[in-house]
This record gives C-alpha cells, structure tokens and sequence, in this order.
C-alpha cells in the first residue's frame, strides 16, 4: 500500500474547486469539466489505483455542487473512465496532441449524456450547443493539465 | 509490480453497475424527491471547498477596504449618511401610513400584516451549468433557514431555497424556467403567474387575456397567493406587451426587479404563517410556485 495515494483525492478536490468558481455569463460556458479532466488523467496513469468507484464519487459530488439532477455527471463520469481504464495501455503512449484530442471526444460524449439525461428529466436547455463548448475548449487545456499531474505524480511518487 | 494484462473482476460488469446506480438515483431524485437528505449531508461535505473557492473574492474586498483612502471613506460615510436621511424621512411617512392601515383594519375586523423576520446571507457561488439559474447562499440548516423559504435582495424577489446542506444552501431564481411566481399587477390587482425564462433580464407574464388591462412600465408585485411569498414584494416591471388576436392570451414580458447577476448580499425571509382564511376568501386556487421541491413552507423555525 503506497502512502501517497492520496494525491489523487486532493486532485480531485481541487478540480472541484475549479468547477465552483464563479464566472461572467460570457465564459462559464466555455470552463472546462475539470473533475472529469483529472479522472480521466488519473484512470489512464494509475487504473489499478484509480477505480469507477472513485469517478463515481467524484461525478455524485459534481452534481451536488453544480445542483443538477444527482447521479447524472457521475453516470456520465463513469461511462468515459470505464473506456479510459479498458484502453489506458494505448491512451499513456499516445502523443500528447493525440491524447487530447481523444479526450475531447470522451468529454463530448459525457456532455451529451449529460444532455440526453437532462431531457429525460424535462430540464433540457433551450441552446443545447453551448453545452459542447467546453470539451473544445478541454482540447487545451489538457496538455497543460497532463504535465501538471504527471509531474506531481512523478514528485510524490504515487504509484 | 502489478500484471501488464490483468482486468480484474469484470471491468464490463462493474461499468454496469455504476451506470445502473446512477440511473437509479437519477430516477429516485427526479420522480420522489426522495434524496434530499443526502444532497443535504454531501452539500455540507463540499461546502469547506465552496467556502475556500470564495476566499480570495473575499480577500480581495477586504483588501481593497484596507487600502481605501481616507477621503473616499469620509465621502462614503457621508453619502450613506444622506441615504439613511432620506430612508428614515421615508420610514416616518411609512409610519403614519401603517399605523393608520392597522386602524383601518381594526375597523374592518380583517387580520393585520405584521412584519417578517429577516437574515442577511451572502452568494457564495452560481450554477456552473449555465442553463439552470441557482446560487448558493452562505446560511444553512443551523441558522433556521428551509426548503421553499423566499430569497429577496434590497430591489425585490430573488427566488427560493429549494435545498438546504448544514452551512450552505440553494436557491432557484425566479428566472429560472422552472420557477413560477404568482404575482398581481400593482395598479389594478390583476392576479398572473411570473414564470422564468432562462435569461436573468426576462420573465413572462402568463395567462393575462388579450383584453386585459396591461401597459409598459406597470409594477408586478407578489401576490402571496401560496401561501409561500409574502405578499407586495416589488417583483418585476412590464416591458413588453404583445396582444395576439390568434391566440387566447397576451404575451407579457417583464424585468426583475432584483439585481439577480448581481448582487452579493441577499436577505432570507421568513413570512409569517399564511392565514388559510385570508386565501380560501379570495377564491382562488393557490398556484402551485415550486419546480418539483414540495418541502411545506413552515413557520417560525
């Protein structure tokens, strides 16, 4: 049992954080989905560190802080991690532009079950593009993310 | 060292259980509102993080007091001196004008208002998602305040508190389009519902028949009708009014207004104890003014 595991937990705080932080109406749209930014990371870095379990809990805690219905950032969450955890051997050496681009997709995709639950419950949006702006704008900052963690993890080394 | 290819316990199983998990609750939250206990547990779980994304505006107000010079606070004072002035001047006339209504009452046998008991909150951050109009103040549970309690800021009504964690909660802005307001038009009583449209600049007007007696510039205010906002709070001003003959009512668009993009300090309100009476008499049916929160509006805590 490594010690430093709990690097991934702060992380993850601190991507919450981020998420909480209170923007103009002209960018908030445009932030990043930090949570799932650093799951994804941590899925592909460590899998057999960072499970579904913990993007569950991350997406459930998500919800609560941006008041949406409980269960549909972590359903969202869960779904792109499961993928991030089956191909993480092929996502770590891909080259950087390439993992973001990926990530991207996955973020897209997040959003749009976000968007599909949204409808179910009747609370959809009435401009449902501005909802994908944030996985473009995801495109980069991952890189930026990606060193920022690899470094942290290589420093405290979590393993 | 851990196996190159091991996969565990069924990955694919797994995944499916934590999507069948999250449909669940999805499912319990949204149809039974059954889980407002644990939003409230987990809200006071993340509200040290809340708490700390707030510090440096926070930092920031109190700096930019500190460094203030002293000729800006002097005129500060000074202003908010003539402020209070002006307000207490008001506050006298205001004075007459109660005592001499609760005669007029007491002649004409009917209940009297009697004041709200209010507290000072502050936003403590906005909705992420831009497509849901909420804020999250900083009282909770522990300072008495409850679901469906009304919000109003210094211009008029905010919204309500739809989820209440121990030290946070959160409210809906009557901008919001799941939030509806029963209103009256102030100059004439005209009884309609005020229900948000999304935009924190917008409301809509609903139900006012194409003949009814509408203008640009006329002032909503709550109706009380529901027993859950007290009643006469300024709520928005009319600024469009489109009569369609094709269709059976008028399209009314209305200002908030509360600055609600705005403003930082917001007041919580607990109205007294809706008289049934005073509702039944009016023979109206209370409009239902909740999104799917319907925690009954208490008392006094």
């Amino acid at each position: 049992m490594n010690p430093r595991w709990w690097l991934i937990p702060l992380t993850l705080a601190v991507a919450l954080m981020l998420a909480m932080v209170p923007l103009p109406d002209a960018a908030a749209p445009f932030w990043p989905d930090w949570v799932t930014l650093v799951a994804l990371y941590w899925a592909m870095a460590l899998p057999q560190r960072f499970g579904l379990t913990f993007a569950w809990i991350a997406g459930i805690l998500l919800d609560v802080s941006q008041g949406a219905l409980l269960g549909q950032n972590a359903l969202g969450t869960v779904i792109v991690v499961a993928f991030a955890l089956r191909y993480h051997q092929r996502l770590r050496v891909a080259p950087i532009a390439q993992q973001a681009l990926i990530v991207t997709v996955l973020l897209l995709l997040k959003q749009a079950l976000v968007l599909w639950t949204s409808g179910l419950a009747g609370r959809a949006p009435e401009t449902p593009w501005l909802f994908f702006a944030a996985p473009l704008t995801a495109l980069l900052f991952w890189p930026l993310l990606f060193v920022v963690l690899r470094d942290l993890r290589r420093r405290y080394q979590v393993a | 060292m851990q196996p190159l290819f091991q996969q565990g316990t069924g990955p694919l199983l797994r995944t499916l259980f934590f999507v069948l998990l999250s449909a669940t609750i999805m499912v319990a939250d949204h149809r039974f509102n059954q889980l407002e206990q644990v939003r409230g547990v987990l809200s006071g779980a993340i509200a040290p993080l809340r708490y700390a994304v707030d510090l440096p505006a926070r930092f920031l107000g109190w700096s930019s007091d500190q460094v203030r010079s002293r000729e800006e606070l002097i005129e500060r004072v000074n202003a908010l001196e003539r402020e209070n002035l002006r307000l207490r001047a008001r506050q006298l006339k205001f004075e007459t004008i109660r005592s001499e209504n609760e005669r007029l009452r007491t002649l004409l046998d009917s209940t009297s208002d009697r004041d709200e008991r209010v507290l000072v909150a502050e936003l403590l951050s906005v909705a992420l998602d831009p497509y849901r109009q909420q804020v999250v103040v900083n009282q909770g549970e522990r300072d008495g305040v409850y679901a469906g309690q009304p919000l109003i800021d210094a211009y008029g009504v905010m919204g309500q508190i739809i989820n209440t964690g121990p030290f946070t909660a959160t409210a809906l802005l009557i901008s919001d389009p799941n939030h509806a307001l029963p209103v009256q038009i102030n100059r004439n009583g005209l009884r309609t519902i005020a229900e948000g449209t999304g935009e924190p600049d917008r409301l809509e007007l609903r139900y006012i028949p194409n003949n009814a007696d509408v203008r640009v510039g006329d002032r909503v205010v709550s109706s009380g009708l529901g027993g859950r906002f007290p009643p006469n709070y300024p709520v928005a001003t009319v600024m469009e009014v489109e009569r369609r003959p094709g269709e059976p009512f008028a399209r009314v668009i209305a200002a908030p207004q509360a600055h609600l993009d705005r403003s930082r300090e917001v007041l919580l309100v607990w109205p007294e104890s809706a008289d049934p009476g005073n509702i039944a008499a009016n023979g109206d049916v209370p409009a239902a003014d909740a999104d799917g929160t319907d925690a009954p509006p208490r008392g006094k805590p």
